[in-house]
């Protein structure tokens, strides 16, 4: 069989560290090969290596059956190798054209000829079936529709092999189906793609081989047709891995938070957080499920004091705590995993240990009247990165250099260790592998049998449904309804998130 | 090429940087008709050669630290601090006063005095634009720009009116306030060094401590790199941002206090800017924001500069070379990203 490429016993390495060695990894034409690891096990490294942003320090590159030095992207480009970033590449206010032909603008007589262009997108996104407004800016369009502009991209500039890095992490459920399509034509016209992702559920769907790398290293690669997830996920991980979640009936005492008649505005003045009533208690975990969008993430902000509340108030064992500063709301017990570990999460130049001590740096023992005690904090920082098994080369590497996983990991770490009386995880597990959900998933049930109330929103039902012990049902910006996960279904709660239920009481039929 | 990376990097970068400014400096001299062999040569004996000059180089150096420090100091916080010129007039003027001011004070309370009101001059002047910018979210360096125009225009209105003597300056501060030393005058050949540098060098262990060990600087440090984590931490941002303009311009009227004390001794009715703020943030860029990187970057263009004048009266080579030197190692450090690409370009062909 003729492999369109080829990597034979890739390796490369890091100051500190081997982030790829000996993998292979071959891509037969006309398939979808699934590259399968943990967050930071080295699939974005190794996709780099073939996209000529790093050279390897060991190994071989066969495109088409001829040996390749690539050396930069543009080579990439030249042997029809093109990305699909996670992050995508877009000029905001260009139109869809635009930033299709960017770089590669057809011409005549000096100028960009606008006309061809148009009609070469045209002709592309409607042989692939990609429906895109090649009018529209990209600033006005769905995530799932800047997708597609990126893939029409990599087309337009001639690639048939396409490599998707994590291409569902940013899609609504809808989006994906879609996607997934969209993917299968490409097979279908004769492109080979590699989907890099962590999600085995996409895998076992979409792929037809699937690459295993673990830690730097290739592990195997395995038919598709001839396994499932549960082997996927041991030959990801290394052991056994627990899809649901081990947990006994809650046993919830009094009420931690509550929130009454709460109306937070956004940065338009809408009120996005509507006249919300909610109360968790100690000793459960109540999800809140809802498509984004609907008011979840100014309702973290008002809890924390990111964001002034107009009206309401927001209760923590009985204190009224509305509208008071983030430190005040953090020293009265409130821990907060923010939904952007990027944004709100971490100083990522500082290193893991001051970021270790973000809340308390001002606190004894870390500091004393004004100065710091670096080596508390550092000592500190060593055992909550052995106690959470974060991943760093040292508690002095700047947090940047961590995988998403382990910077995570290392948010949590510090946000349990203050031993909150309530936990507001947003999205926790956004973008990480199976491995690491597991182990969050169990730390945020552990917090809840030391009686801890534990808020959870998350955009993915399965992980409401596993998680929590009782779900609200989040729509434009109310509590629309509290069910039991276990007397409720997905599909329930998608109709209920989708506003179900106004609707029929709003329709006279 | 690996020294280009890393942690070596604000290192090598600086000296490759210095190294190719003395380069395209001495092919500018040839193309000019001077023979940069001999220049140069004048320039590092303009430096090293006597007593006199290496008192003059360090002299020159002590304002340089200070303004330096200034920028680095706000940088750190992700702030741009163009005013430090402006800062440092206002440090001048209110360290020359009070200098004229006070009789009779004792030299242990009337300079710690007088320096401590250049400091608050400064802070009150970059005061205005770090509260502009918290509050407002108005650019600082919109505003320390026009922040400096004022502080000329005040300045020297302020003299005209007030403390007007003969020659278009303000009296000579009293003794007891001046930082000047007939000691050092006399062991450098009668240089007008003073013990301003003593202050430049406690000003930089000053920065290095407050930004490194206290949690003041961890706050600063935080709000700098991601005021959005620094909100979530409960770091009250509009008030870090205030606090890292009010000490840098504490820093820039220190700097200007440097000459009021020590160099002149007064304060003249200015033409124009003394050129000293706007080093630096030259100084800084070239320290890498740290505190002994600035020293040492003022230690660098001190010596450039008075090096310069040696090197016109010996080689005839005008002493706006210099000026280019300086702008072209300046131009160097702010490209090191193409000298990263350069780097890149010649490791990967190296390897193939």
């Amino acid at each position: 069989m003729e492999y369109v490429i080829e990597m034979r016993n890739i390796r490369k390495e890091f100051p500190g560290i081997v982030a790829n060695d000996n993998i292979t990894l071959q891509l037969r034409k006309g398939e979808i090969h699934a590259l399968l690891g943990e967050n930071g096990a080295g699939k974005s490294t190794l996709m780099n290596v073939l996209f000529g942003l790093y050279q390897p320090e060991k190994g071989e590159i066969h495109v088409r059956g001829n040996k390749v030095n690539i050396t930069d992207p543009n080579v990439a480009n030249e042997l029809g190798i093109g990305m699909v970033h996670q992050h995508f590449m877009l000029v905001e206010k260009f139109t869809v054209t635009e930033n299709i032909i960017l770089g590669n603008e057809p011409t005549a007589k000096g100028q960009v000829d606008v006309k061809k262009a148009a009609k070469d997108v045209a002709a592309i996104s409607k042989q692939y079936g990609l429906s895109v407004d090649p009018n529209a800016k990209i600033e006005d369009i769905s995530v799932g529709m800047q997708q597609r502009v990126e893939i029409l991209k990599t087309l337009y500039r001639g690639a048939d092999i396409l490599i998707f890095d994590e291409p569902t992490a940013v899609l609504t459920p809808q989006e994906i189906k879609e996607l997934i399509t969209i993917m299968k034509k490409l097979i279908s016209e004769g492109k080979s793609i590699i989907l890099i992702t962590h999600k085995l559920k996409e895998i076992m769907e979409v792929s037809d081989r699937c690459t295993v790398i673990r830690r730097g290293v290739g592990i195997g690669t395995v038919n598709v047709a001839e396994t499932n997830q549960d082997e996927l996920a041991s030959m990801m991980v290394g052991r056994e891995v627990n899809f649901s979640i081990q947990k006994t009936p809650s046993e919830p005492s009094n009420e931690t938070l509550e929130i009454s008649s709460l109306v937070v505005e956004d940065a338009r003045k809408v009120p996005v957080v509507n006249g919300m009533n909610l109360s968790v208690r100690a000793g459960e975990i109540v999800g809140i499920a809802g498509v984004d969008g609907n008011g979840q993430s100014e309702l973290i902000e008002a809890i924390t004091g990111l964001r002034k509340a107009k009206s309401g108030s927001i209760k923590l064992n009985g204190k009224d705590v509305t509208n008071w500063k983030p430190r005040r709301v953090t020293e009265s017990g409130i821990g907060h995993i923010p939904q952007d570990r990027h944004k709100h999460g971490l100083v990522l130049d500082f290193s893991i240990g001051e970021n270790m001590v973000l809340q308390t740096y001002y606190k004894r023992p870390f500091s004393r009247n004004g100065i710091l005690n670096f080596s508390t904090i550092m000592d500190k920082a060593k055992s909550l990165i052995k106690e959470y098994d974060v991943r760093t080369p040292s508690e002095m590497t700047p947090a940047r250099a961590l995988s998403g996983g382990n910077q995570q990991k290392a948010i949590i770490a510090r946000e349990i260790d203050r031993s909150p009386n309530l936990l507001i995880a947003a999205q926790p597990t956004r973008g990480l592998d199976v491995g690491a959900i597991e182990f969050i998933h169990s730390k945020l049930v552990e917090e809840r049998d030391k009686g801890k109330a534990v808020l959870l929103i998350s955009f993915e039902l399965e992980e409401i449904m596993n998680v929590s012990d009782r779900i609200a049902v989040i729509y434009e910006g109310k509590i629309v309804a509290i069910v039991k996960p276990e007397e409720t279904t997905e599909q329930e709660l998608g109709l209920l998130m989708a506003g179900a239920k106004r609707k029929k009481a709003g329709e006279t039929t | 090429m690996k020294l280009l990376k890393g942690k070596w990097a604000s290192i090598t970068v600086p000296l490759l940087s210095v190294a190719l400014g003395l380069l395209v400096g001495g092919i500018i001299m040839l193309v000019s008709g001077y023979n940069p062999i001999v220049a140069y040569a004048a320039l590092f004996n303009g430096i090293f050669s006597n007593t006199y000059v290496l008192g003059e180089t360090v002299r020159q150096m002590t304002p340089l630290i200070l303004s330096g420090l200034a920028v680095a100091f706000a940088f750190r916080t992700g702030l741009f601090n163009i005013g430090v010129e402006g800062q440092l007039l206002v440090g001048w003027l209110a360290s020359v006063y009070v200098g004229l001011q006070f009789e009779g004070l004792s030299p242990i309370v009337h300079i710690p005095l007088a320096i401590i009101a250049a400091a608050l001059a400064g802070a009150i002047w970059a005061f205005v634009p770090g509260f502009l910018k918290a509050k407002y979210q108005v650019h600082e360096v919109i505003t320390t720009i026009m922040m400096n125009y004022v502080a000329l225009h005040v300045v020297n209105a302020i003299i005209r009116t007030y403390l007007l003597a003969p020659g278009e300056r303000t009296d000579q501060i009293n003794a007891s306030a001046s930082l000047q030393s007939p000691f050092l005058e006399s062991i450098t050949d009668f240089s007008r060094l003073h013990y301003g540098f003593v202050v430049a060098i406690i000003g930089a262990i000053i920065m290095w401590f407050l930004l490194w060990k206290t949690t003041t600087g961890y706050e600063l440090r935080s709000v700098g790199f991601n005021k959005y984590a620094s909100e979530y931490a409960g770091i009250n941002v509009q008030r870090n941002i205030v606090l890292s303009m009010v000490i840098s311009g504490a820093f820039a009227g220190i700097a200007g206090a440097m000459e009021g004390l020590g160099t002149y001794g007064y304060m003249t009715v200015m033409a124009d800017f003394t050129g000293v703020g706007f080093d630096g943030i030259a100084v800084a860029l070239l320290g890498a924001n740290g505190a002994l990187g600035v020293v040492l970057a003022s230690a660098l263009f001190g010596g450039l500069k008075i090096g310069a004048l040696n090197m016109q009266s010996v080689a005839q080579v005008p002493t706006q070379l210099v000026e280019i030197v300086i702008a072209m190692i300046i131009f160097f450090v702010a490209s090191s990203y193409l000298i990263h690409w350069i780097s890149n370009r010649v490791s990967k062909r190296g390897k193939i």
